[in-house]
């Protein structure tokens, strides 16, 4: 089974997905931002409302960036350009300040993009003050053009700032910021239209591509949203942006990356955050979340790569898995004698092994049941055990269970696991000697607490919460064949990725 | 291992004519270093007799010169728990703490063995080579080695690794580190140990391979922390209180 097969596999076998914890209602959210250790995001809403979160699982509200505005609220060049509405905003950090682009939309499609630049996000903090540089750009209720929505960004290959901003009327258009000002840098040249039919857009980009990340569908009507993410791609920034099956972006195209599913309805606003050593995830918002009373929220998933393109994964949820080596193939597993599953017998289709499946012998009928540690664990010690690695054989001492651990914290898009052996307490535990080892129950230590992370490529990287005595984070890897120890997390190589199978 | 048990006493005939074949043709590395009157002489297809005291890893940190007991005879299962029994019963004494010398020899149930040193050519030592060239059981045998690594310095955070056919238990400075069980073949760094210190001097490395039917080797290093393998360290037959190392090859 490959990488792919075993992620759609752990998708079906999950359990109902859940979006964020705390208070993660929110409505358009800006790019994640992660500032002084803690995670901030802006959404639509008076004054521009803020959420942040100290490790990215568990959310609340923190008051609204126009609180640091003189005025507290878009300055008089802004309302005349657009209206006195605060909608969607998109946030980039360009040298020590950051710039927040917000809609400004009067009676559409006569609109506005403002600039507010501060130099922190933290409501709290003494210096959270913004200065208002007006209007970046706008439309004028006429021209092709609904000029909200803007999404900002930098251009990886050399620096440059790029605003890309419309919904629905007219084109999806791109401009160029200046990075010292954040205003356009070159205001008297046309926008380029990159796209129709969509809006909430930003550009990311990868090895050589830019992909023009856009919402179609409709919004803002709690479930009965259509609303979905979808993409082109081009060489150069300026388009034309492509889908995957030709069409242009500027007829309509646009090859899809997530829409509605589980208990979510209507995802839009795509916003990156690179969390780096290939590590990446993307937040959105859904227009309604089934297990809060229809709600709109923010989420945050998996972003994973395949044949040049993004692709939307789901968070790790709970069930039985085994835990393959990308690096060497064997599985994890506690380290106790194993029993074949369904006991010891001769060697089958080769000839031996008593009644059947012999050469020429019918196969017997009766099935062998699955194996689970009740049937074999009466003699594995009681104590601590060691983990080593196996060619995997569906033996009990192989599978895990992991499992969300409730008012534990968590990392952007998930809490914390416990991973333990199928049908027993005994847990997966980072060790002092920064090595590995089962104990026999779980405490809820932060040794026992398990960041799972989906890798690009589509395994696994694996951190414990904390290892005794060690400060930075080291993940679980394989060393050798039969081997696994904890160690820092290196992306150039397969020793720290994990594919979780289910068994 | 082979599948089919033991091998036959037809097919032994076979290889030995294939090995010898193989030898006179210049096929194993090991011929050639024969032609070329090289001062190490050879007593296996693979295996030399070390002709200096010590010698540093191979390139890809592989440690090539072992003292080898002749085979002890046993039952070779190869589940944890009966490589465990098989391992942990005393064969001889100080079995664990014993350091023995080339040609040293004892008498396990009533017969005789002998410690000796080789020197593989390759990365791995072949001990069905080994057995065979002396005329001992290559099948359900238990196989102990020794070595000795002397570190410039102490070592910490290094990893003993091990590839072997089939199990093995493996002990450094009489610590226990790595155990792999079953039938399986050698694989590079198959069994790594949990971090370890090599003391500045002399470490004893200590394994103990049960093979059941077939063919058998093992092969041994040391990891750093990053896993690449350690070369600074010299490989000897010897601690130095016991015999004073002569110039390194």
């Amino acid at each position: 089974m490959n990488c792919w097969l075993a992620v759609v596999v752990a998708v079906l076998l999950a359990a109902p997905l859940v979006a964020l914890d705390g208070d993660p209602a929110m409505h358009d959210p800006s790019t994640i931002v992660l500032h002084n250790g803690t995670f901030y995001a802006i959404g639509t809403g008076t004054g521009l409302p803020i959420s942040m979160s100290e490790d990215g699982w568990t959310w609340r509200r923190a008051g609204t960036l126009m609180q640091g505005l003189p005025g507290g609220r878009p300055g008089q060049a802004v309302l005349a350009r657009g209206g006195n509405n605060t909608w969607a905003p998109d946030v980039i950090r360009s040298g020590d300040k950051y710039f927040v682009y917000y809609s400004a939309p009067g009676t559409q499609p006569k609109a506005a993009i403002g600039l507010l630049v501060g130099t922190t996000l933290d409501p709290r903090a003494p210096d959270f003050t913004w200065e208002d540089r007006g209007p970046v750009v706008w439309s004028d209720g006429v021209e092709d053009s609904n000029a909200i929505d803007p999404g900002v960004f930098r251009d990886p290959t050399n620096g440059s700032l790029w605003l890309t901003y419309g919904s629905y009327f007219g084109y999806i258009r791109l401009v160029e910021l200046n990075p010292k000002t954040g205003q356009r840098l070159y205001p008297d040249r046309k926008p380029v239209n990159v796209a129709i039919n969509s809006e909430a857009s930003i550009v990311i980009a990868r090895d050589g591509w830019y992909y023009l990340l856009v919402t179609h569908g409709s919004c803002c009507a709690g479930a009965n949203s259509s609303y979905n993410i979808r993409m082109g791609r081009s060489r150069r920034i300026t388009g034309p942006f492509v889908d995957n099956i030709g069409i242009d972006m500027l007829q309509g195209g646009g090859k899809l990356l997530v829409g509605s599913g589980g208990r979510h309805i209507g995802p839009g606003h795509f916003g990156l955050l690179d969390l780096g050593d290939g590590v990446q995830k993307f937040s959105m918002h859904f227009e309604a979340d089934l297990d809060r009373g229809g709600i709109s929220v923010l989420d945050i998933r998996p972003l994973l790569w395949r044949d040049g393109w993004p692709v939307a994964a789901e968070n790790f949820t709970e069930g039985t898995y085994q835990i393959e080596s990308a690096r060497t193939g064997t599985a994890l597993e506690v380290a106790v004698q194993g029993v074949p599953v369904g006991g010891i017998r001769g060697r089958g289709g080769r000839g031996g092994g008593g009644r059947g499946g012999g050469r020429g012998e019918p196969v017997p009928a009766t099935p062998i049941p699955s194996q689970d540690a009740a049937q074999v664990s009466a003699n594995w010690p009681t104590d601590a055990i060691d983990v080593r690695m196996s060619p995997y054989m569906l033996q009990a001492q192989q599978k895990w269970t992991v499992a969300p651990v409730a008012n534990a914290g968590g990392y952007p898009g998930s809490a914390y696991f416990k991973i333990t052996i199928a049908g027993t307490d005994r847990t997966l535990t980072a060790t002092a000697d920064r090595e590995l080892t089962v104990l026999p129950a779980f405490t809820g230590a932060p040794e026992q607490l398990w960041r799972i992370d989906q890798l690009t490529d589509a395994t696994y990287r694996l951190i414990p919460k904390a290892t005794p005595g060690v400060q930075a984070p080291l993940a679980l890897s394989a060393v050798g064949s039969s081997m696994p120890t904890l160690t820092t997390f290196d992306p150039n190589t397969d020793r720290q990725r994990w594919i979780l199978k289910a068994p | 291992m082979d599948p089919e048990g033991a091998v036959s006493g037809g097919r032994r005939r076979l290889l030995a004519a294939l090995v010898i074949a193989s030898v006179l043709t210049g096929l194993f590395p090991a011929a050639n270093l024969f032609a070329q009157g090289a001062a190490a002489r050879q007593i296996a297809p693979t295996l030399l007799r070390p002709a200096s005291a010590t010698k540093a890893p191979n390139a890809d940190g592989f440690l090539q010169r072992w003292l080898i007991l002749d085979p002890i005879r046993l039952n070779g299962q190869l589940t944890d728990s009966a490589v465990q029994m098989a391992v942990k019963a005393e064969y001889f004494p100080n079995q664990f703490t014993a350091l023995p010398r080339d040609g040293d020899a004892l008498t396990v149930a009533d017969t005789a063995l002998t410690w000796r040193s080789v020197e593989t050519v390759n990365y791995n030592v072949n001990l069905y080579h080994f057995a065979y060239a002396h005329k001992r059981p290559t099948s359900n045998v238990l196989f102990w080695v020794v070595t000795v690594v002397n570190a410039p310095h102490d070592m910490p955070d290094v990893r003993l690794a091990i590839g072997s056919n089939a199990a093995s238990v493996w002990w450094v400075n009489g610590q226990e580190v790595i155990g792999i069980y079953n039938d399986r073949q050698t694989v590079i760094d198959d069994g790594v140990s949990k971090r370890l210190t090599l003391k500045k001097g002399a470490n004893v490395i200590r394994g103990a391979i049960v093979n059941g039917g077939g063919a058998t080797d093992f092969c041994a290093r040391i990891l750093a922390g990053d896993d690449r393998p350690i070369r600074d360290i010299t490989v000897g037959l010897s601690v130095p209180e016991r015999a004073p190392a002569s110039p390194a090859q």
